[in-house]
């Protein structure tokens, strides 16, 4: 430790040392799961993993790959034009866009395909229509092609996830675009040009990150991949390990994984690289919006609005007509009440704790700006890039011990029987929430703290508060609107979460996401649709808040 | 008051401040000035304690606060700090920002502290905005009142006028000054700006590359500088060259009585120090340029590379190719050894 601070400019007087402690333990409980894959896929697996690297893991593979490159350029063609459409033009219905195009935030990967499942079935209401018009009476005249393939989950993933796109490419146009777009125009850039010439390019670490971000998203998601029928490598590793209980296997399949999260990891840290520099030339100045009416502006919106009908419209109204009918039939059941409660009740939870470990690796990095303390909350970051199901597999085997342990020694002291402490209590589950979504805190926090300019500490501390006081004094208060958003961000990550869920819930417990999957994967359309209407509706809120925040000017 | 003995500071390889000696008596003002990477900032924010020291000591009021293992933490040092962009929290109305310094008092004698500095700053109708309601200069005495509603044993400033537009910064200047000289402050002020380090600091002290090339008064430093880097930092100047024969300075410009040199003369003059005359060193008239009360000429002479800038208050009527003679007056001719 010596010789790296010698090498960076010193600051070890400057506050406490509890918050360096704590951004290491973080990072330590954060890095537990990935060691315990390498060390899980390391065991012996009695000649399966042959099997599986001749049979399961090429086609998965290329399932996968292929499954990213389609939904990736979906989401960046739909979420830069998105972006370049409300922020460099100005029509009719253009604030409706802007906050709309965010609404597919709400809609978790398995329950767009839930939905579009049910609403591009030969029986359902689109073809039937389609039918009508063409003058076909039954689906064996007519149907379209079965959404159950490659090309249906690569529009599904896309049109869900084109929103991390849409919102960073926006803040960088929002943000960086006026002032180089003025100088573009006056060194003879006509308009028309304007967007390919100067905003694409200087948008392209913005999009870099939205895109690996939701790539991020697709390589997690286990729910829409199997209802739509593809193999992809997390889906593999789910059998792998729930149906032929082969946990080595799994962890094997899961570092493979783990190369293709690496990868875009370099291309994101990358990306926020060049994104920094570009963010040298702040300029919170907006750029002048050009005009459009009559035909333009129609089409303008309509095409905006199109992202929205498919990513969001759709499956919102499929859902509310598909719930209003099961209540009508059913009512609301005893058990969707309850896995509405606990949803709500561990994902706010996990919040809490995520939103302060995030604060305090935050806060340690501000304080001691060093290669460790960066390294911590690099570290302790990870998890986000880990899909849920990895992520599961890493953290079962360490707490089942743990609990084991536990049990055993409880077991000898009192003579009652042992119970699963971390397992049985959920605690294991927002420790994967923990490990999974800290990156967002810790990210939204530390961008809010880095806001604050290093001056504030020093005039703080020149008018005689200390470290701590300092953080209550001007910290706490300049960065509430990035603690709220990192928050909102993290409690319906949390509510939405479906591969870790599945895995580490305790006995008897259904979240809503997990009642969703099993009457999916069952083909009992029962409770379902008004599951994933709760879903959706809860993750609404803090997308309209985070709208209403991403409009502003950053602080 | 404030003694700064050998006081070094590295960044990675780069020494930012290089075995700097410093003393300044209470009431005193003193102006550290060079150009920017100089160690100015890092010497400033050395006393503040916002950095650290690699070697040396800084005592205040005879007390160690820096260095042979002694650190006192800034909020216990009893200094005022005022930044160049004034870092005045945004979140806060003018008044909660200048009462931030003051949690220690009680409810009753915080109000009266910040009406107390207010008034005596001129701005009691500011109180309740908040600062990004406020104009650059606003914002610079509200930086000010915040930085001395404390009672600092020592006010520290950082390029603290360099925001302000031209006109405004002399008189800001001039009225930070006086409250701070009213207050008998000692203060340490951080500037690039040479004029302006001539005219507030009692002492002078001009650094680069980390160490402190010369200090003493604004009028001997200007007037009688030790060094050819002084005299060059201070005042715009015509380098000539020259010889030592005979303990005579040899020069295209005449000869001069020369001091005991090892080693080639390093001779500058000031644009002020030459003039037209009826007969002396031919010359040709390059350009002539009015900047207000001052005319400039410039003037190509034989044997000098660039053309002699010549400044005065009074005007000639001479045009671009005019032959002209000048002179120069010996007196005021300054002669370095070559600078190392």
């Amino acid at each position: 430790m010596a010789d790296l601070t010698m090498t960076r400019p010193r600051r070890r007087h400057f506050g406490i040392n509890v918050w360096a402690a704590g951004a290491f333990a973080a990072a330590a409980l954060a890095l537990v799961p990935i060691v315990t894959i390498a060390l899980t896929a390391m065991a012996d697996t009695g000649g399966l993993w042959g099997h599986i690297v001749q049979f399961v893991l090429p086609q998965a593979t290329w399932n996968t790959l292929v499954l990213l490159a389609g939904s990736g350029l979906i989401a960046t063609i739909v979420g830069t034009g998105a972006a370049w459409l409300v922020t460099a033009y100005d029509f009719r219905g253009r604030w409706f866009l802007e906050w709309g195009l965010l609404l597919p935030l709400a809609v978790p990967t398995y329950i767009m395909a839930y939905a579009y499942l049910d609403i591009l079935n030969p029986l359902g209401p689109v073809q039937g229509v389609l039918r009508w018009v063409l003058g076909y009476s039954s689906p064996r005249q007519f149907r379209l092609p079965d959404i159950r393939a490659m090309w249906g989950a690569i529009l599904v993933f896309g049109f869900v996830l084109y929103p991390y796109v849409y919102l960073t490419a926006r803040a960088m146009f929002l943000t960086q675009a006026a002032n180089v777009i003025e100088v573009a125009r006056t060194l003879g850039v006509p308009r028309s040009a304007i967007f390919w010439r100067v905003a694409l390019p200087l948008a392209r670490p913005a999009v870099a990150v939205g895109v690996s971000l939701a790539l991020m998203e697709v390589l997690n998601d286990v729910g829409a991949s199997q209802f739509l029928g593809v193999r992809t490598l997390t889906a593999t590793v789910y059998t792998t390990w729930i149906v032929r209980t082969d946990l080595a296997g799994a962890a094997q399949i899961a570092i493979s994984m783990l190369a293709i999260v690496l990868a875009m990891l370099v291309l994101e840290r990358w990306a926020r690289r060049k994104q920094r520099f570009a963010s040298a030339a702040q300029n919170a100045r907006q750029m002048q919006r050009q005009r459009l009416r009559g035909l333009t502006a129609l089409f303008a919106f309509l095409f905006g609005a199109l992202p929205i009908a498919i990513g969001f419209a759709g499956p919102a109204l499929y859902l509310i007509v598909a719930a209003i009918r099961r209540i009508e039939f059913a009512g609301f059941s005893n058990a969707l009440l309850r896995a509405t409660i606990n949803t709500v009740s561990v994902s706010a939870m996990a919040t809490v704790v995520i939103v302060l470990i995030g604060f305090a690796l935050a806060y340690a990095a501000r304080l001691h700006r060093s290669a460790w303390t960066e390294g911590a909350m690099r570290i302790a970051s990870l998890g986000y890039a880990v899909p849920g199901t990895v992520l599961a597999l890493g953290i079962l085997v360490p707490v089942a011990a743990f609990d084991r342990t536990l049990g055993n020694l409880w077991h000898a002291w009192t003579g009652l029987p042992g119970t699963l402490l971390l397992l049985g209590s959920g605690a294991a589950l927002i420790y994967a929430y923990s490990t999974r979504f800290l990156a967002i805190s810790v990210g939204g926090i530390d961008a809010g703290l880095s806001r604050i300019p290093p001056a504030y500490d020093y005039a703080a501390r020149t008018l005689g508060r200390s470290a701590s006081g300092t953080l209550f004094a001007v910290h706490l208060p300049l960065s509430r609107s990035a603690l709220t958003a990192a928050g909102l961000l993290v409690f319906v990550d949390c509510m939405k979460e479906l591969p870790a869920t599945l895995l580490l819930r305790p006995l008897n417990f259904e979240s809503l996401a997990t009642l969703l999957y099993g009457e999916a994967a069952r083909g009992t359309y029962e409770d379902a649709a008004l599951a994933a209407l709760i879903i959706v509706a809860i993750g609404i809120l803090p997308v309209v808040l985070l709208a209403r925040t991403s409009s502003q000017p950053a602080a | 008051m404030l003694a700064l003995k050998g006081v070094t500071r590295h960044f990675n390889d780069v020494a930012a401040l290089q075995d700097v000696t410093l003393e300044l008596g209470a009431g005193q003002v003193l102006c550290l000035v060079g150009h920017s990477g100089c160690g100015k900032s890092t010497l400033l924010r050395a006393i503040a304690g916002i950095e650290t020291l690699d070697g040396g000591t800084i005592a205040i009021e005879g007390t160690p606060v820096s260095g042979d293992g002694i650190f006192v933490e800034p909020e216990d040092r009893r200094i005022g700090f005022m930044f160049q962009d004034y870092a005045l929290f945004p979140h806060l109305s003018v008044r909660e920002n200048v009462a931030f310094g003051l949690k220690k008092l009680a409810r009753s004698d915080r109000a009266n502290r910040v009406s107390d500095i207010l008034s005596r700053i001129g701005i009691e109708a500011l109180a309740d905005r908040y600062p990004h309601m406020l104009s650059g200069g606003e914002q610079q005495r509200v930086a000010l009142a915040r930085a001395l509603a404390p009672q600092p044993r020592l006010l520290l400033m950082d390029e603290p006028f360099s925001n302000l537009d031209r006109g405004l910064r002399d008189r800001v200047r001039h009225e930070t000054l006086s409250i701070v000289r009213d207050l008998g402050m000692t203060a340490v002020v951080v500037t690039h700006d040479p004029e302006e380090a001539l005219a507030i600091g009692d002492t002078v002290a001009l650094m680069q590359k980390g160490r402190v090339v010369e200090a003493g008064t604004g009028e001997r430093i200007y007037d009688a500088p030790w060094t050819a880097y002084a005299a060059r930092f201070f005042s715009r100047m015509n380098v000539i060259p020259a010889k030592i024969e005979a303990n005579m300075l040899d020069t295209p410009l005449g000869r001069f009585h020369a001091p005991a040199l090892d080693g080639e003369p390093h001779v500058l003059l000031r644009p002020q120090s030459i003039i037209l005359t009826e007969s002396g060193i031919p010359g040709v008239v390059v350009d002539r340029s009015i900047l207000g009360e001052i005319e400039e000429l410039r003037i190509a002479v034989a044997g000098v590379d660039d053309p002699l800038i010549m400044r005065g208050t009074s005007r000639h009527d001479v045009h671009p190719g005019d032959a002209v003679e000048i002179a120069v007056k010996a007196d005021e001719v300054m002669i370095f050894p070559q600078d190392a």
